[in-house]
């Protein structure tokens, strides 16, 4: 582009682009089209969006940047249109870890800007997938820039590659009842705690927490994260009959059957004369009903959380859902926060052992077996971990394995307990 | 002062004090809300054990945001919430306020100087979450910003009422096939239909047994040319087109402007409610990558949108309601064809099939 006087500032083509500035809902391009009156490269990046829009085809290329210190948080990118914009022919995205749940004071986010105005494109994305907050538009030179100042000013890289990712929780005691912990207060002592393997990647894959106050989960952590921490409760949830009898008034016992007692899981909660009757030993604490008469029916006192493993997104193997791994945890002192994260440091220097390249800890316990993994933490097997027993009669019991003459166990001289290395050995 | 000379920064900071962002209501009642209700769609009222009340508006945001579009933001928060606001995981902006009178002009000013929509609580639409697309990601085959915003002009009605529809829809979008959108009511996602194919610059940029290695399914093995250098092959029978080895090595180019399509998803959800967590299965496949608007998406999305607001019982997710009206009604109500490629072909595929004598006649 020329600059200068008594040149015209060359106009990029934003036609295609531009068809997404109407329509009712608020358009990111109308933004950055302003943004980029005053910042050359944004003017730019939508030339080249809009280019990818006529070509359907990306013009970025990944490349490795990293700040002193650390081995991950930046997002390196360079345009393959550099002749055409040069000004974001290195254009990286810096990942900062937010205050956890998401709550901000102003003062907070225009700090924010004012550094990301002064050292980049100005497009902050509130938030990325993962929970960070994604600040995007440097070069080379103003990525470690920028990084001293945002770190200058209390703020630190997000994870990326094989560490801790940037963990992320519901709003949590901060503004609902139905939590059962102290999801924000956990979350920062995660990060705090463990904030060195969040920025220097020593783990096979990415590890990723998310922390849900109770089961309608609102930070996705049940699919979305390695170990999803999701709040529960011991013994009786709560229930005020008074405002049972209220909710049936108000809305007929039809509803309440058709839309509440109906709907459990598990079959355990009944409605007998305009009262609620739970049977708690089978409560699953699935919220539901909960969420529908929520004046009438809170979670237990006793609460705490249960503590799941192995969720990820497609790559590799396919999809997979966590699945429990500690069915409840207290999670309110020092030392209960200890226990947690004493079994996640079991967990890692199991997986970090035994775990291949890219092997997410999901996989790593696909491909070893649950018991396996269990034994190699140090956990007990509980039946809670599993939907149902194994169908498959194949098994190989250790203490019934050996053939027994006399009582005692003898092997037969064909079977070998390990298999031979080589034949010079033998 | 030269680079050397300058201290640097302190490291490891960690996350920021969550105590000092925290709405001064939320530190009164940290831990001791009683029960909340909706006013109306978009705003939530918080009530605590002590009588004391956080009102909550919530508004629709493009995620990607100006400074100075957040300076207006702060602006708004400043002027009616004691300074402060959060973001929900699905990026939408919550304004926390302490007084029930500053709701509508707080609402008011959210639409005429940000000009975002208040809604997406209850059962409504909310805000489609979303991967990087062709903004900043180095994978992409398709945008997503962009689609989204078309798809949500479409939508829009839903974000703005919360009693239209049966229960919550979530959607996300996916701009490539590792699908970094994950799981949704609706999920939108690129497809590929070939292997991939290695660009002229060859692979010797990459790490070759990392590539190798990273295939799910052992596709891709080392050859040797005759000169004498290694270079990789695909084995076409194998391959399922996922791109594992593209996020790996960019030279094994897996995307194709001219073949690759969009397919849409149902049913996933994350909350362990009612029936538990469930994963989404194809509904809807070849679909073109018709930029910039994506006009067969939105039509198709409604299309599902509109069976399952008329066939779903009341808080019955969409996944929950395909269950209970089995995936023959659904093709049959929205007119899709079910095809061969819907049946799934893994090692588990036998646990997808109908093994009962349960069908629909």
């Amino acid at each position: 582009m020329l600059k200068g006087e008594g040149m015209t500032k060359q106009k990029y083509d934003t036609s295609l682009v531009d068809e997404l500035i109407e329509g009712e809902w608020p358009s990111f391009i109308a933004d950055l089209k302003q943004l980029g009156e005053r910042k050359p490269q944004v003017e730019q990046l939508l030339g080249q969006m809009n280019q990818s829009y006529k070509d359907l085809w990306n013009y970025w290329q990944g490349t490795v940047l990293n700040v002193d210190g650390y081995g991950g948080g930046v997002i390196a990118r360079y345009s393959e249109l550099s002749d055409e914009y040069p000004d974001i022919a290195q254009f990286h995205t810096i990942r900062i870890i937010p205050p956890s749940g998401w709550v901000y004071s102003t003062e907070t986010l225009r700090e924010l800007c004012d550094i990301w105005d002064k050292h980049g494109a100005g497009i902050i994305q509130l938030h990325g997938m993962t929970g960070d907050i994604l600040l995007l538009g440097t070069d080379n030179k103003s990525t470690y820039e920028a990084a001293e100042d945002l770190m200058e000013h209390g703020w630190d890289l997000g994870g990326s590659g094989g560490a801790l990712r940037t963990l992320s929780c519901c709003v949590g005691e901060a503004r609902c009842e139905m939590a059962c912990f102290d999801t924000i207060d956990l979350t920062t002592h995660l990060t705090n705690t463990f904030i060195s393997q969040l920025h220097r990647p020593e783990f096979p894959y990415k590890y990723k927490f998310k922390l849900s106050g109770c089961a309608n989960d609102c930070s996705c952590s049940m699919q979305r994260s390695d170990m999803p921490i999701i709040g529960t409760w011991r013994g009786p949830m709560q229930i005020d009959q008074e405002e049972v009898a209220k909710f049936v008034q108000e809305n007929g016992s039809d509803y309440v059957v058709e839309n509440v007692i109906t709907r459990c899981p598990t079959d355990c909660i009944q409605l007998k004369d305009n009262q609620i009757i739970v049977d708690d030993d089978n409560c699953v604490r699935c919220m539901h009903c909960i969420n529908v008469m929520h004046k009438a029916l809170k979670p237990g006192k006793d609460r705490g959380a249960t503590i799941l493993l192995g969720g990820k997104r497609t790559l590799k193997i396919g999809d997979t859902m966590s699945s429990v791994l500690v069915p409840f945890i207290k999670l309110e002192t020092e030392a209960d926060y200890k226990k947690l994260t004493d079994l996640v440091e079991r967990i890692w220097d199991f997986w970090g052992e035994n775990g291949m390249d890219h092997e997410r800890v999901g996989e790593f316990i696909n491909r070893i077996g649950l018991a396996a993994f269990l034994e190699g933490i140090g956990l007990e097997p509980d039946p809670q971990m599993i939907k149902h027993p194994t169908t498959s009669p194949y098994i190989k019991f250790e203490e019934l394995s050996a053939p027994k003459i006399d009582g005692e166990p003898v092997h037969d001289p064909a079977i070998r307990n390990e298999e031979v290395e080589s034949v010079e050995s033998v | 002062m030269s680079a050397t000379a300058k201290k640097m920064a302190p490291r490891d900071n960690g996350a920021p004090d969550y105590k000092k962002n925290l709405h001064p209501v939320m530190v009164e009642n940290y831990g001791k809300w009683d029960y909340h209700e909706k006013l109306r769609p978009g705003v939530l009222v918080h009530v605590s054990t002590s009588g004391e009340k956080l009102f909550t508006v919530r508004a629709g945001s493009t995620r990607t945001l100006s400074v100075d579009k957040i300076r207006l933001i702060c602006d708004i928060a400043d002027r009616y919430c004691q300074g402060h606001l959060r973001f929900t995981s699905r990026a939408n902006i919550e304004f926390l306020l302490a007084n029930e009178s500053d709701v509508d002009p707080c609402i008011k000013a959210i639409n005429e100087e940000l000009g975002f929509p208040v809604g997406g609580t209850g059962h409504s639409i909310s805000n489609v979450t979303h991967t990087q697309g062709w903004m900043h990601c180095n994978l992409p085959g398709t945008d997503a910003a962009g689609s989204v915003k078309a798809l949500m002009d479409e939508l829009y009605s839903d974000f703005i009422t919360d009693n239209n529809l049966p229960a919550r829809v979530k959607i996300t979008a996916s701009c490539c096939s590792i699908n970094c959108g994950g799981q949704a009511d609706i999920a939108i996602n690129l497809q590929h239909h070939h292997p991939p194919v290695t660009k002229p610059e060859g692979v010797s940029i990459c790490e070759l047994p990392k590539v190798v290695a990273i295939c799910p399914v052992a596709a891709i093995r080392p050859r040797q040319e005759n000169g004498g250098s290694t270079t990789l092959e695909v084995v076409e029978e194998k391959c399922m087109y996922c791109g594992a080895c593209h996020g790996q090595c960019p030279t094994m180019e897996i995307r194709d402007a001219e073949t690759d399509t969009l397919s849409i998803w149902l049913g996933g959800k994350t909350a362990s409610t009612r029936s538990g967590p469930s994963f989404m299965k194809l509904a809807v496949w070849g679909l073109p990558n018709n930029a910039p608007r994506w006009p067969e998406v939105g039509e198709a999305v409604k299309r599902i949108l509109e069976v399952y607001r008329n066939s779903a019982k009341k808080y019955e997710r969409m996944g929950e309601w395909v269950e209970r009206i089995g995936w023959k009604n659904f093709f049959d109500l929205t007119g899709f064809p079910f095809t061969k490629y819907h049946i799934d072909y893994s090692e588990s595929s036998r646990n997808t099939f109908n093994t009962s004598s349960h069908v629909r006649l």
